[in-house]
């Protein structure tokens, strides 16, 4: 096998393993900004050397070595801290001389402390997708309709808050792990949800970066329930993403959706996630939603009741109008189109900027015979319909409607 | 590392004097500041005197100007304070969370700057 030009060997390193150089330097000189400024001088360095003497036989052991060299060369440039540089010196002797045969996978501990709950949720969201996932600054900007200045101002911030309000770079007690771990479920799914939203445009599928993130947790700490279930979630939905527009760029809602476009390994990949999950025996909000993405895509219709009674189960572990909202559907799927309509009013306040509670009106308003009710509805849902897929869906709905 | 915990808490959401439930906040005091003696976690920590007692002074034009009361207008007052040395944020966290009026004012932490 032909090998890889000095360039793309340090190209295809920094791609597939910046989440675990980053976390191997981290680890060890406990500072983000200082670690990502050391493994740029490390890049640079690659390319002087690799240039000259072949691309190394490890190039990710070579960049960690190197670029905690450049940490240490830093920190005595700055003398901030004298006997932090005097025992990262003595660590790196140490680590020469063991030649880095064998690299701890730090990432887990990186995931944790980029998803705190000291940070706020959009930061988590951010620094997750710079440090693990390797998106650059202008594409989570993007994702996130931020400027890309303000998006660099907030993984500054959010790196020197790290490091200034002592947030340790750790896996949390076993006491708190549950907390931690919906705390970084939490992240990832609000990852998943802006590619959902954004759709199949966005150049960088955050999507799969999603799906990505909670593999890596599956693989990084196996046996986690939740994990399972989230993974679980997120595949049976991402593979309906083929199905969810028609031709001309509208929302296909799931009942009208083509079957055959679904993804079917994906489908049946979430499925045994979430059935190993359930034997685990300790129940979560992400795999009670994973279960009723699940009864979506079995059978030729949904088990609605079963549905329903998932999100009765859903509403005790996560008490939300948007759980009630989703309750109220499905019981009106099931039949009870009365029940639902009341707990829809009763609805009315908290989601009135929700496009999906207005959509769900307008169907349900629809088949009680309450048209103009029903119309006044489908405008609302227009109005707040955040893609013009979604738009262009409401539209075709509220044409339906006798005049 | 080491915090200092600024204890908050709008007045009127405190126990009353005299009632028992001030007796049991007072109490949770007590054995909270044990617990964090015993742990090594207890460098400084102190009550405060009520806001009306507060006077906030500053230097300008090389005059001392002086004001009664405190420096902000905020409707939670600072009650109190502990200094805690702790190995990080988590830990911190845990600590105020122990501390009685947690349960109905604010605890905020601040990192102590090492110079």
């Amino acid at each position: 096998m032909p090998t890889p030009g000095p360039v793309a060997a340090l190209t295809q390193a920094l791609r597939a393993d910046r989440g675990r150089i980053l976390a191997a330097l981290i680890a060890r000189v406990r500072d983000f900004q200082l670690a990502e400024d050391a493994l740029q001088d490390a890049a640079a360095s690659a390319l002087i050397h690799w240039t000259r003497s072949g691309a190394p036989d490890n190039p990710m052991a070579w960049l960690i070595r190197v670029a905690f060299r450049k940490a240490i060369d830093r920190l005595r440039r700055m003398q901030r801290d004298a006997a932090q540089t005097a025992a990262l010196t003595v660590l790196a002797r140490d680590e020469a001389e063991e030649e880095a045969q064998l690299i701890t996978d730090e990432r887990l501990r990186l995931i944790f402390t980029c998803c705190h709950p000291a940070l706020d949720a959009k930061s988590r969201v951010a620094l997750t997708l710079r440090t693990i996932a390797g998106l650059s600054t202008a594409e989570i900007a993007r994702a996130f309709l931020d400027s890309e200045p303000t998006m660099a101002q907030r993984l500054t911030r959010a790196k020197t808050r790290l490091r200034e309000a002592g947030i340790p770079f750790a896996v949390p007690d076993p006491e708190d792990w549950a907390d931690r771990l919906q705390s970084v479920l939490a992240v990832v799914y609000l990852i998943f949800n802006a590619g959902y939203t954004a759709g199949p445009a966005e150049p960088r599928d955050l999507c799969a970066e999603a799906i990505f993130l909670a593999r890596l947790l599956s693989d990084l700490r196996p046996g986690e329930a939740e994990v399972e279930g989230c993974l679980a979630l997120m595949l049976l939905t991402h593979a309906r993403a083929a199905a969810r527009t028609d031709g001309a760029g509208a929302t296909v809602p799931l009942a009208a959706q083509d079957h055959s476009l679904w993804d079917r390994a994906a489908v049946a990949e979430g499925l045994a996630l979430i059935d190993t999950a359930m034997t685990r025996h300790t129940p979560g909000p992400y795999q009670t939603k994973a279960a009723i993405a699940a009864c979506h895509v079995q059978g030729d219709t949904p088990d609605w009741p079963q549905i329903a009674a998932l999100y009765a189960s859903l509403l005790r572990l996560e008490p939300t109008a948007v759980v009630q909202l989703n309750h109220a559907v499905a019981l009106a799927e099931t039949g009870a189109l009365g029940q639902a309509l009341a707990m829809l009013a009763d609805l009315a306040p908290v989601l009135q900027d929700y496009q999906p509670y207005h959509a769900a009106l307008a169907e349900y308003l629809t088949r009680a015979d309450s048209l103009d009710a029903a119309r006044a509805a489908y405008d609302r849902a227009i109005a707040l319909a955040a893609s013009s897929a979604d738009a262009a869906y409401l539209r075709s709905r509220r044409n339906l409607l006798p005049n | 590392m080491q915090y200092l915990a600024l204890i908050y808490a709008a007045p009127e959401n405190a126990p009353r004097y005299g009632t028992p439930e001030f007796s049991a906040m007072m109490a949770g005091y007590t054995s909270f500041t044990a617990e964090l003696k015993a742990r090594g976690a207890f460098v400084a920590g102190d009550g405060l005197k009520p806001v009306e007692t507060a006077t906030s002074v500053r230097l300008r034009g090389g005059k001392v100007e002086t004001m009664d009361g405190p420096f902000a207008e905020t409707k939670e007052h600072l009650g109190g304070y502990y200094l805690i040395e702790v190995p990080d944020l988590d830990a911190a966290i845990k600590v105020a969370a122990m501390i009685p009026t947690a349960g109905f004012g604010t605890i905020e932490l601040r990192p102590v700057m090492v110079y």
